[in-house]
């Protein structure tokens, strides 16, 4: 039987861009800026509020049920973690509501609250308590929470002689035992190595056995794609798609194209620092000029990539990461691989270019995949990087093999030269 | 059913506060162990590192008082009350004094100090600053056996009058926290409350008889003026309670006054500004 356990309606959060950005106001500030609205008042100009404001959330509605593991993906600034603040009270929503059937423990942010003079032993107390829980719980958890962090031998030396693996494993230990009938986590799965990264992972899917509901963000698509059934997708604030997990990623790792085929980079995408370099737009091409969005696996196929430099960079490489959906890269690529061009481009002049590049035929299989592109000076400067500019599917329609209509493991699908010879 | 009775869940609306929110003092009484926790690592953490540890909440008071006593006492000749000598006299102002100034110090920083915590995890934020109240007590404590060593050394008497102690102490510890509930959420927003807080510290150090003798307050009136600070009448109360001088009068219940009105209003104060702490601090 389903029961909704999370019921968000209409929320919104709207932040002042002055507190975002000035964090420590002051008197003076206050005095000053009291002093310049009266003054613009008796002018008789006021200065539109709303110019100030910023809705990091606007207009999201949706439920969760109980025992749901639900991905939350979306771009940085899409709105998931104050969506996730706002969840676990960490901040008030400006309008709307949320309401919620049981405990809600969020793994926000690991190691909150832990106090470096202070040992292993006393911190795992200490933070449990921070995370709420009673003193009684903590105590009968502890051997099981020591026993997950392996640093039973350090448990009574201060944090702050541990190194950040064991610092880390500690604190998603007692993090991952507050057994909330809700859960929160924001990319918790970063910290550690691949052996306690998999050791989290197992962790999280006990908690989604148990028939606790989580809410999982992450950038990760592989882990969401493996931990959720079901996905919201967030794009400047407002939640755009509700769907099962495949659909959700796909229409994500797609989403921001102006056309299919093609991204094109507004200015407010583009980071401060990225200057002088300013990606415009990216296009896949068949091999008959069209952009688009489907490729067939046995024809060539061109990406390119026009951008600006405001002025000349030394060293500069464009190129791309080419991935599958689930964020295996397949291949890395720079337009200056090949040693003439590395020599002949040592120095790139202001202006606007194309870096032009062609997929051979009979090279990817069937399915679906993405590009990320990186501007950079190697050991000098990344200037530009977007790890999900593109993505596009791949037919294999004429591809070796199509005879039998089965999927083939593996992101490439080359035509292989066969001999059958009959041995004497 | 084979489902296992659950304990009852309990269900939470997050909306916007409007206007004077309520103060929802059951959700602290849950949290209660959160703040012993907090108070226990502040006490913890203040004497792991420090090569004197313990001791200094001997030194400090003790080496005030010689000051005072030499300068003061002897050289200026200050007048205490019934003859009592100055060391003692003044001795046991310090006390409730630097539980004061230490306890008041410490919550109108407290929001900030932690802001880790606050834009990370929910808990009531009243938390926080009653947890910085309680971390003073330890010293408190550890000076009031020195103070009595000083009784006994200079052969006062001890009398019941010293039972009235603990109201007084909790006096001082809820001026400090009325205070430094207006202190510290005002040091959210306001940074300047900070560089402000030793200066305030300082000058309510000398309208509080700490050094002098309430009683060269002339005249009713004034005097009753002078109990509106509620450190007059703590610091008169201790002076009564243990060396039996003045007891406190109509003064007292204008210092209490002023506290629970103190009070009250910085926990509505605390609570409406609450909302924002997150986001601003």
């Amino acid at each position: 039987m389903s029961e909704t356990v999370i019921k968000v309606e209409n929320l919104g959060k709207r932040y002042r861009i002055g507190a975002l950005t000035e964090r420590h106001d002051t008197l003076r500030d206050q005095i000053v800026d009291f002093g310049r609205g009266l003054a613009n008042t008796l002018r008789g100009k006021r200065q539109p509020n709303a110019a100030n404001e910023v809705w990091a959330l606007r207009d999201v509605n949706f439920e969760v049920e109980r025992g749901q593991v639900l991905g939350v993906i979306g771009r940085n600034g899409a709105g998931k973690s104050t969506l996730l603040k706002v969840l676990s009270r960490v901040t008030e929503p400006t309008a709307g509501q949320i309401t919620i059937k049981g405990r809600v423990g969020s793994l926000l942010e690991v190691g909150t609250g832990f106090h470096p003079e202070l040992s292993g032993r006393e911190n795992i107390f200490l933070n449990g308590a921070i995370l709420g829980m009673q003193r009684a719980e903590i105590a009968r958890k502890f051997d099981e929470i020591v026993d997950f962090s392996e640093v039973e031998k350090f448990i009574d030396t201060p944090v702050k002689r541990y190194s950040s693996g064991m610092y880390l494993r500690l604190a998603f230990a007692v993090a991952a035992h507050l057994e909330p009938e809700i859960l929160v986590v924001d990319e918790v799965l970063a910290v550690g190595d691949a052996e306690f990264q998999r050791k989290c992972m197992g962790k999280m899917g006990d908690v989604a056995q148990q028939g606790r509901t989580v809410l999982f963000v992450s950038h990760n698509m592989s882990a969401i794609l493996r931990l959720t059934q079901e996905a919201i997708v967030m794009e400047k604030g407002r939640l755009t798609m509700r769907a099962p997990t495949p659909e959700a990623v796909d229409y994500y790792l797609s989403a921001g194209r102006a056309k299919i085929g093609e991204r094109v980079w507004d200015a407010d995408e583009i980071p401060a620092d990225a200057a002088p370099f300013r990606p415009l737009v990216l296009r896949l091409r068949d091999s008959r000029g069209n952009v688009v969005d489907t490729l067939r696996s046995s024809e060539a196929s061109t990406l390119e990539f026009e951008y600006e430099l405001g002025g000349p960079i030394q060293g500069l490489r464009v190129g791309f990461y080419l991935s599958t959906a689930r964020g295996e890269y397949v291949l890395t690529s720079f337009d200056t691989d090949a040693p003439e061009d590395f020599e002949r481009f040592t120095n790139r002049a202001a202006g606007r270019y194309i870096s032009r590049c062609t997929l051979p035929a009979d090279l990817l299989n069937e399915g679906r995949y993405g590009i990320g592109i990186n501007a950079s000076a190697y050991r000098i400067k990344r200037y530009f990087q977007d790890e999900q500019a593109l993505s596009f599917t791949v037919d294999a329609v004429g591809a070796p093999g199509m005879q039998w209509p089965e999927p083939r493991p593996g992101p490439v699908r080359p035509r292989l030269a066969w001999e059958i010879e009959r041995a004497a | 059913m084979t489902e296992l009775a659950k304990p009852a869940e309990t269900i939470t609306v997050i909306k916007p506060s409007m206007g004077w929110s309520a103060l929802n003092l059951r959700d602290l009484w849950t949290y209660r162990e959160l703040v012993v926790f907090l108070t226990w690592r502040d006490i913890k953490v203040r004497y792991k590192q420090a090569a004197l540890g313990v001791a200094w909440a001997v030194l400090q008071p003790l080496f005030t008082m010689i000051v005072f006593s030499v300068i003061l006492g002897n050289f200026l000749g200050v007048p205490t009350e019934n003859d009592i000598p100055y060391p003692v006299f003044s001795f046991v102002a310090l006390l409730p004094w630097q539980l004061f100034a230490n306890t008041l110090q410490r919550s109108g920083t407290s929001l900030v100090s932690s802001a880790n915590l606050l834009t990370k995890i929910y808990f009531p934020r009243l938390v926080i600053p009653i947890a910085a109240v309680g971390a003073g007590l330890v010293d408190f404590f550890i000076s009031l056996v020195v103070l009595f060593g000083l009784m006994v050394y200079y052969g006062l008497p001890f009398t019941l009058n010293m039972l009235w102690l603990p109201v007084f102490m909790l006096l001082a510890l809820i001026t400090a926290l009325a205070v430094g509930l207006w202190l510290s959420a005002l040091n959210v927003q306001y940074r300047d409350v900070q560089q402000m807080i030793p200066f305030i510290i300082q000058a309510w150090f000398y309208i509080s008889p700490v050094v002098y003798s309430a009683t060269v307050i002339p005249g009713e009136t004034l005097r009753l003026i002078y109990a509106l600070n509620p450190m007059a009448g703590v610091i008169q109360g201790f002076r009564w309670a243990l060396l039996d001088t003045t007891p406190p009068d109509a003064s007292l219940a204008v210092s209490t006054g002023v506290v629970i009105i103190l009070l009250v209003t910085g926990l509505y104060f605390f609570k409406r500004m609450e909302r924002v702490f997150a986001d601003i601090v």
